[in-house]
């Protein structure tokens, strides 16, 4: 039993890491795209929508595995969206009852997290194969790597566009703000020189392949 | 609100708050379907049939809801009427056109997750449309959809032909021109005076 247990724990370790780095949903897997470009303005509405949608994978990802053996093979997306709609409507109403404010901002974008693929793509893809605890810290690790990259645009997007961060003015009154990036456009060049410049760490890791093996056997 | 023009509804929908540019609704099949004119103009079709006839079940479902008093169903209730309306749609498409349906893929049935459907559903309701009104925003926002769609698959088969290093290939160098069209399309704000 322990050496079950402990080499199920030890799986699970990487489950939650992959998430944040290797296979992290927005800037390797592209997933997800749309709140992160809409909701990306400002950190602080970023960071919301980050947490808010890692609630949502965690719960939806917990009962999906739980449920995993009744649901019947033929129906089971349409079961997972249920099981996401129902925890999307929870945190629609929690954020309306916590922040009105923030509950305008994020707008729609709240009710969509339900159509978010990322969360669809966890419970199909590892959720509905694995164990609860395994599940759990999959959705765990691939909702921080959600809400760091949210954060880490979101950052860049504020800090660059409206020269604040987290509404804390930087750079004093006689910074111009670059409007451009607040607007739409700003948000697709952004994440364009995020998958830049992963782009280029990936192309860099290939060409030391010897390094890279280094790595994978410290990790 | 609702006393909205119809074709400043279809105009706004459709190009000054273009779902994909604009609003960043439906990112995913834009990303993943502009790859070819073809398939990127017929997946624009399919996605405009769902979102006109979910619009419809939309405004059904929200008077229901008004009348047993339960809007915390709206949103369960809106993804259900979008995933029958899809798996119609598929066996629609699957009957008439396997060469579509093979070329459409995996992106078929993600329709179901397209956000800008479930976005039209939204967006309608709580800007309180009447019947007409919903439909014409409905096909709006598709229009507006496969535009950008085919717009960017033009832009992309070209991009085939030219010489990019390996860093900037794929979804790094779509996002960037996704950008630039984002920033064409908001010449249009003048149109309605937004």
């Amino acid at each position: 039993m322990n050496t079950t247990e402990s080499s199920v724990n030890k799986l699970s370790t990487d489950d939650f890491i992959k998430g944040l780095w290797k296979e992290n949903p927005v800037f390797i897997q592209v997933l997800g795209m749309c709140p992160v470009l809409a909701v990306s303005n400002t950190a602080t509405n970023a960071l919301a929508m980050g947490l808010a949608t890692t609630f949502v994978l965690i719960m939806s990802s917990t009962l999906v595995s739980a449920f995993r053996k009744f649901i019947p093979k033929q129906v089971r997306i349409a079961s997972f969206i249920l099981i996401i709609a129902t925890f999307v409507t929870i945190v629609d109403y929690c954020i309306q009852a916590i922040s009105l404010e923030l509950y305008k901002a994020l707008g729609a974008f709240i009710a969509l997290i339900v159509v978010n693929c990322i969360i669809l793509g966890r419970a199909e893809a590892f959720a509905s194969k694995n164990t609860i605890g395994k599940s759990f810290l999959d959705a765990l690790g691939m909702g921080a790597g959600f809400t760091f990259a949210l954060l880490t645009l979101g950052a860049v997007r504020e800090i660059i566009g409206v020269g604040t961060f987290f509404g804390v003015s930087l750079f004093g009154h006689h910074y111009e703000p670059w409007m451009v990036m607040i607007l739409p456009g700003g948000g697709f060049f952004s994440l364009g020189a995020w998958l830049l410049f992963f782009n280029w760490l990936k192309e860099r890791q290939k060409k030391r392949p010897t390094l890279q093996t280094e790595g994978e056997v410290i990790q | 609100m609702t006393s909205e023009p119809l074709w400043f509804i279809f105009v706004n929908a459709c190009f000054i708050n273009n779902f994909v540019l604009a609003y960043f609704l439906g990112i995913c099949p834009f990303l993943g379907v502009s790859g070819k004119l073809d398939t990127a103009s017929r997946m624009g079709g399919a996605v405009t049939f769902v979102m006109l006839v979910s619009s419809l079940c939309a405004y059904g479902i929200h008077s229901l809801l008004i009348i047993i008093n339960a809007p915390y169903l709206q949103l369960i209730s809106f993804i259900v009427v979008i995933a029958s309306t899809v798996q119609l749609v598929e066996m629609f498409i699957k009957k008439f056109s396997p060469t579509l349906f093979r070329a459409l893929g995996i992106f078929l049935p993600l329709i179901t997750t397209n956000c800008a459907i479930l976005a039209v559903a939204l967006f309608q309701t709580n800007r309180g449309y009447d019947l007409i009104q919903c439909l014409i925003f409905a096909l709006g926002a598709g229009i507006g959809f496969t535009i950008a769609l085919v717009i960017m698959a033009g832009l992309r088969e070209e991009l085939d032909f030219t010489d990019l290093s390996n860093i900037v290939k794929g979804t790094a160098i779509t996002i960037m021109v996704a950008g630039l069209l984002s920033l064409t399309f908001m010449g249009f704000a003048g149109l309605g005076g937004h």
